[in-house]
């Protein structure tokens, strides 16, 4: 056993949510895939969660995890309702390819 | 003990979110994607938030996951993508920058604003060291149904009206009478 015990601080959670969310936007640039960029946003939207918590245990304040909550039931809604416009989307076309999905552009 | 527990957690969870961007199959992305899920579950628990990391594991890790697999195997999108074909010339590397750079940007802020982390609330329970196991859950229970109650009636309307409007997407159309 070391000597020294260190114990993480909040900003150590809040540099790895950092990094989580950075992750997360890369992804959703790089990848094609919707269903790839879906998880993506579920990274982002993780890391916000741990920054929530994190500063909601760090002031000492019940809210931060109060809002994580209803993060998590509107991550939810999202994530219904997106699948459901990938599914009807994919169903008219084969590929899986969001630079294909362009009839919208003028 | 809490380093420990901080250190395996944040590996589950860099390696999970590696794998989701990195992995060609969109099978493991989904399931790398669970790995991250449950790390970030593991520093709820190591923060004293019992109830939002069961939250986590069973929405999280359980349905939605499990929702991406479904629709997964349902389009029948279970093959791999070439990851070497880059259709915008040099978009990676241009991304690749971008990251590195929100990385750097919000590390600077937290480290700066480290400060601004001050008491001002009324507390939060910490179950181990107490002697009521059910701490967190009361208070969170006395936050969200006493000061937050509008929001919560709110989200109720938010979950039917995203159930109604997803079952309205994925429907077949079969009649003309239908628009």
């Amino acid at each position: 056993m070391i000597g020294l015990v260190v114990v993480p601080t909040p900003t150590w959670y809040l540099v790895l949510s950092a990094v989580l969310f950075s992750i997360g936007a890369v992804g959703v640039l790089v990848r094609r895939n919707p269903l790839v960029m879906f998880m993506c946003i579920e990274l982002m939207l993780n890391a916000v969660n741990l920054t929530f918590v994190t500063v909601g245990r760090a002031m000492s304040d019940i809210d931060g995890q109060a809002i994580v909550f209803f993060v998590m039931v509107v991550a939810a809604a999202e994530v219904v309702v997106g699948l459901g416009i990938i599914v009807s989307i994919m169903r008219r076309r084969s590929g899986v390819n969001v630079d294909d999905l362009s009839e919208l552009k003028g | 003990m809490e380093l420990f527990v901080f250190v395996c957690s944040s590996i589950m969870v860099l390696v999970g979110a590696l794998g989701v961007i990195f992995r060609k199959h969109p099978v493991h992305a989904a399931l790398s994607l669970v790995l991250t899920l449950f790390g970030v579950a593991v520093q709820f628990v190591s923060q004293s938030a019992e109830f939002l990391a069961a939250v986590q594991v069973i929405v999280y890790a359980g349905a939605i996951v499990i929702l991406f697999l479904f629709v997964i195997m349902l389009l029948g999108v279970d093959r791999a993508e070439d990851l070497q074909i880059e259709p915008l010339t040099g978009q990676r590397w241009i991304a690749g920058v971008v990251g590195l750079g929100m990385v750097g940007l919000l590390t600077a802020a937290v480290v700066s604003g480290s400060d601004a982390l001050r008491l001002r609330g009324a507390g939060i329970a910490d179950p181990v060291a107490g002697e009521n196991a059910d701490a967190n859950i009361q208070q969170l229970a006395n936050s969200i149904f006493s000061d937050y109650v509008f929001a919560f009636e709110i989200t109720s309307v938010l979950l039917v009206v995203a159930v109604v409007g997803t079952v309205l997407l994925a429907r077949r159309r079969t009649g003309k009478g239908m628009a």
